[in-house]
């Protein structure tokens, strides 16, 4: 780790000052994607702007139509909230997946989202429930939020405070975990609701999360994990590394993708 | 207290330490006015190196000083020992190339080791450690074996062309060809065992420490046998004699084999500690570790089995290439040799064998032994074998091993590969692993998996293995340049209480708490009145260390050995104040009696008069209670036994589960059976990782691609079922205490069960074998194919 100067804001607009002050500075939220890289010394940030001082932004909250988590908020948080599990089960279900208990602990949803890391699991979510990223300055739709590997429509000084997801009518993810990392090697996140039929893959894309028009189609024509039989995937645009070919990460898209229709009943 | 003694399942007496924060690892050893070493290791995994500007480095804020080879060699400073010397086909000995400690001229693979950085702080030491910098002309690799033997491939050692370290081999040639010629059929069988990186918790570190006043050197170093880094740094690195040099291995977590070599660290700290007249601390960080640590296993193999036809074996012709690395560790040259192909008997009577073994030097970390060490590469290979040929001859996996089982009366039993088998029961262990594994009835659990859209299938394994690494003799004439015998010095303190200093080192194996049993069962005295003390050159009097399974086979044959020294002494103090003679006095729980009398003395007043000799034959018998013994053993002991794996695959991902798994092992006599089960618990884990998860991927320019646990699968909680273990014991003949092993049956039993177990799940898709590690991905390619064959039918 190299040395950077810290601070600990009291408020997202402190916060978002610093930041616009500095552009070496980075946010931290609960450190679970970061402090690895500055451990690895793969990024030597001036500063560091710590957002766990400030209130507003930790907290979960559900309307007749929308799930609100806002951007500090914990995995284990989000997995047990019993409000989150009412209103949209695989949302809690997916949090209580990544990573270990530690991890869930600390890693937060606005970390997760803004570091786009394309193996990572919310992703799926905000881009399946076609959830509504909040930030400092504006409102994003989640098809324009993911913009590719490690790569969002985030500016460099906007922070992420909350995440409004629709709440559907059905969902589910099944995650196919890399064996050693245990990220999604391939996620598949299905949902039908207010925002149509969409179904989001993540871990396989070669930029990140992606939503998979075929599936999609079939899936508005009928709601059956048989209506995803004989969709393929090409896999050009998918990833290949030591623990899958893309060949694989296509064939598992559709495995995954019928079992999470079949789950999400 | 209840009962303490041999075959008493004791609960650990150190994992209160350990698992509640309080052990001492080197890591939490600080001296006063301690420096931080850090290494600048290579990016390459071929290059020379052209210039090295250290300039930027040195006055670099915090820097106390910076090394390369150029320093070292300037004060000839040796290489890195090697401790196995083998010898080619044709006599000549192996080639030995040198090992520098920070490379000279050229690096060799990527973390090879080429200048120390030491500051006041570690983050400084990191920070000056990037300004070094190095002119590198990088060269082609030689990555793998394959590309190492290619005409014209890159020569690792530049005298060394051909990359060939030996060339080997074992067993009657002539004739092995002539029961090929008449064989009714032979099963062949193309491998590769694959090659792990052995991950042990710790990482590895060294403290190195020079005391200006006396001129002594203190090393502590996280080691599994801190006297052999005493002898092969002292006397072949550093030149510093024994009664100069101070090692301490203290609390280690965890070594399977990665912690008993002399490493570059280790030179380092100690040298630099000297030259700046200042502790130096290096710990690894886990990046570190994947390549600097030496791996396991990585061979690749064709072997053939001649068989009547009855299924009896007639012979086994076995070629094997075997990856070394870029330079020879510590005892690598011996592992696909000596504890490889004497193994290949198995557990059956194949009365001819014969096999080829060639060592090749690539541009990888170097490979040594992993536990289990040459042993679980040559079970696996008979193992599939002996499957695949039942398969090939329509016999039954159980039935064509029975058929070719060493007999219980044919002890000792002479192998075609220069092992002497002492004693063993193969059909039982075998009959009491199928009966716990409810063989008979698997047929039923396939079909109810089935209906579940599963893929059942089970795996047998029949291994031995060879452990209690060696009579002296015997290893010296097979190129060991060190004795393995071990060594225990017992001393009883004036009150009867007992410090036990063994040569052995404990980094998991639960040695505080077995020793101390053998104790208290040899004395008569509770556990709590015993201390074991290992891991200190400056307490314990000498050592060979822990790894092959030997420290109860061999170092608790010398506490045996040390505690009739004292019984014996004891009776003659004890006679003295009975007014007996020698001959009548029995020692028996704790007391020694006149036989039929109850005059009795306690061992602890004993034990007074031999420290407070008022009333003491002194004129025959020096005072005090304390006695050391050497014990170098007789044979190897031959620890036997079968396992049985079942899994179940997801015909729709090819993910396996393993879903039950069961060993009966013979371990020889059990000392704590609870012991026994978690290191049987503990191998089979690492079988398991071997066989489903585990693999160490090198690219074609040498680059480490599994270099994290985010890439290096290392089996977890959830990947191992509850593993039934069972003992079914025939006793060593050779030691005194009828013991064999159990460190590392768990790691040679299992792949084979594992990958059996999955081969046979897979039988409808004309699967014969698939290599390890059976990743989804692997299995999920079979199964597609199958399918699409199917579908073009
Ligand atoms: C061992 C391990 C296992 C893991 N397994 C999984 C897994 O299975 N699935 C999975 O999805 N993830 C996994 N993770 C990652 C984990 O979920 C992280 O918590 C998450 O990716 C990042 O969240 P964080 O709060 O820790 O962010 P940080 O690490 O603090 O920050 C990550 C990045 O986001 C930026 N950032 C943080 N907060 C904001 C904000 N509010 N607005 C804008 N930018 C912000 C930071 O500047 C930084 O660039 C794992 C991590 C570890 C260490």
């Amino acid at each position: 780790m190299y040395e950077f100067a810290y601070h600990r804001p009291a408020s997202v607009a402190e916060a978002a000052k610093l930041l616009a002050a500095d552009p070496e500075a980075k946010l931290i939220s609960g450190g679970m994607s970061l402090i690895p890289v500055l451990k690895q010394r793969l990024a030597r940030p001036s500063a560091l702007i710590d957002l766990g001082a400030i209130p507003d932004l930790v907290g979960i909250s559900v309307t007749a139509t929308t799930v609100t988590v806002k951007g500090r908020t914990t995995h284990a948080a989000v997995a047990a909230s019993a409000e989150v599990r009412q209103a949209i089960p695989a949302l809690a279900e997916l949090a209580s997946h990544i990573g270990d208990a530690q991890v869930r602990n600390r890693g937060t949803i606005g970390g997760s989202i803004a570091h786009h890391d394309p193996t990572a699991d919310y992703p799926a979510a905000v881009l399946a429930l076609g959830a509504t990223v909040n930030t400092s300055r504006r409102s994003i739709a989640a098809d324009d939020f993911f913009t590719g590997l490690f790569a969002t429509a985030l500016e460099p000084d906007e922070i992420v405070t909350a995440v409004d997801f629709p709440i559907p009518e059905k969902a589910a993810y099944v995650k196919f975990p890399n064996p050693a990392s245990r990220y999604a090697m391939v996620g598949v996140f299905v949902a039908k609701g207010p925002m149509g039929v969409r179904v989001a893959v993540t871990g396989a894309g070669a930029n990140g999360v992606f939503r998979h028009a075929a599936m999609e189609e079939a899936l508005a024509k009928s709601w059956s994990p048989e209506a995803l039989e004989g969709i393929t995937t090409p896999a050009e645009h998918l990833n290949t590394d030591i623990h899958a070919s893309r060949e694989y990460r296509a064939h598992l898209i559709g495995v995954m993708a019928k079992r999470a229709v079949a789950k999400a009943g | 207290m209840g009962y303490e003694g041999i075959g008493a399942s004791v609960r650990r007496r150190e994992d209160l330490r350990f698992l509640s924060g309080r052990g001492t690892y080197t890591d939490d050893i600080n001296r006063p006015h301690q420096a931080y070493a850090v290494i600048v290791r290579s990016p390459h995994a071929h290059a020379r190196i052209r210039g090295i500007d250290i300039s930027a480095a040195r006055s670099a804020p915090g820097v106390i000083a910076v090394f390369t080879g150029a320093d070292m060699a300037a004060e000839k400073i040796g290489g890195l020992p090697c401790g196995w010397q083998v010898k080619n086909k044709d006599g000549t000995p192996m080639a030995e190339p040198p090992h520098p400690v920070l490379a000279i001229g050229k690096v060799r693979h990527v973390g090879d080791p080429v200048a120390v950085v030491i500051a006041e702080t570690k983050a400084q030491a990191r920070d000056a450690a990037e300004r070094i910098a190095i002119e590198w002309e990088v060269l082609p690799a030689a990555a793998t074996m394959e590309a190492a033997l290619q005409p014209g491939a890159p020569s690792v050692h530049d005298d060394v062309p051909g990359n060939v370290c030996y060339d080997w081999h074992l067993g009657d040639k002539a004739a092995v060809d002539a029961a090929f010629a008449k064989a009714c059929k032979v099963a062949r069988l193309e491998l590769v065992n694959n090659r792990l990186i052995p991950n042990a918790m710790e990482p590895r570190c060294a403290v190195g420490e020079y005391d200006a006043a006396t001129g002594d050197y203190t090393l502590w170093t996280t080691s599994q046998n801190p006297h052999v880094i005493r002898l092969l740094m002292g006397a072949f690195v550093l030149n510093i004699p024994e009664h100069k040099l101070r090692v301490v291995a203290p609390d280690v977590g965890g070594g399977f084999g990665s912690k008993i070599y002399h490493y570059a660290e280790e030179a380092i700290v100690t040298w630099a500690a000297g030259k700046l007249k200042r502790p130096v601390k290096w710990t690894a960080d886990r990046t570190e570790s994947f390549t600097s640590d030496a791996h396991g296993r990585d061979h690749v193999t064709e072997a053939e089995l001649a068989l009547d036809d009855q299924g009896r074996f007639l012979a086994l012709r076995v070629r094997t290439l075997a990856n070394m690395g870029a330079y020879l560790s510590t005892f690598a040259p011996c592992v696909p040799t000596y504890l490889y192909a004497t193994l290949l008997a198995g557990v059956y009577t194949t009365p001819a064998i014969y096999a080829e073994v060639k060592a090749v030097f690539t541009n990888t970390v170097p490979v040594d032994a992993y536990r289990g060490a040459g042993r679980p590469e040559a079970t696996f290979l008979l193992e599939r074998l002996v499957d695949i040929a039942a398969l090939e001859m329509g016999i039954d996996r159980v039935e064509i091993r029975r058929r070719n089982f060493i007999p219980k009366d044919a002890f000792p039993y002479q192998t075609p590969v220069a092992l002497q088998y002492d004693s063993g029961d193969y059909h039982r262990t075998l009959d009491e692993a199928l009966k716990a594994a409810n063989w008979d009835t698997f047929e039923q659990r396939r079909a109810e998996a089935a209906r579940r859209g599963k893929l059942r299938g089970i795996g047998i394994s029949t291994y031995i293995e060879a452990c209690g690494i060696a009579p002296s003799a015997v290893v010296g004439s097979l190129g060991a340049r060190a004795g393995l015998y071990e060594v225990a010095n017992i001393r009883v303190n004036p009150t009867g209480s007992i410090t036990v200093f063994t040569g052995t080192h404990s980094h998991g194996q639960g040695h505080e708490t077995t020793f101390a049993q053998l104790i208290a069962d040899r004395f008569g005295v509770p556990m709590s009145q015993v201390e074991i003390v290992h891991g200190d050159t400056a307490k314990v009097p000498f050592g060979m260390g822990t790894y092959g399974s030997r420290s109860l086979a061999v170092g608790g044959s010398a506490i045996v050995r040390a505690s009739d020294k004292i019984i014996a002494k004891a009776k003659r103090i004890a006679a003295h104040l009975l007014e007996a003679s020698v001959e009548d006095i029995d020692f028996k729980d704790g007391m020694f009696r006149v036989a039929g009398t109850d005059r009795v003395k306690s061992f602890a007043e004993v034990s007074l008069a031999a420290y407070v000799p008022h009333n003491y034959p002194i004129e025959e018998l020096e005072p005090g209670l304390e006695e050391t013994a050497f014990y170098d053993p007789k044979n190897f002991t031959f620890p036997a036994g079968c396992h049985i794996c079942e899994v179940e695959i997801d015909p729709e991902t090819g993910e396996v589960e393993v879903v039950n798994f069961t060993a009966v092992d013979d371990v020889g006599r059990v000392i704590n059976p609870m012991i026994v089960e978690g290191q049987v618990q503990g191998g089979v884990a690492q079988g398991i990782g071997q066989a489903l998860l585990e693999t160490c991927v090198y690219d074609e320019a040498g680059q480490l691609l599994s270099g994290s646990m985010m890439d290096y699968t290392m089996p977890r909680a959830d990947d191992v079922p509850c593993i039934q273990v069972g003992t079914a014991v025939t006793m060593c003949t050779h030691n005194p205490l009828g013991v064999k092993g159990c460190g590392e049956v768990g790691a040679i039993g299992a792949p084979p069960a594992v990958i059996g177990a999955v081969v046979d799940a897979l039988r409808d898709y004309g699967v014969r074998h698939i290599d390890m590690p059976a990743t989804s991905q692997r299995i999920w390619r079979i199964l597609d194919a199958g399918r699409q064959r199917l579908a073009a039918e």
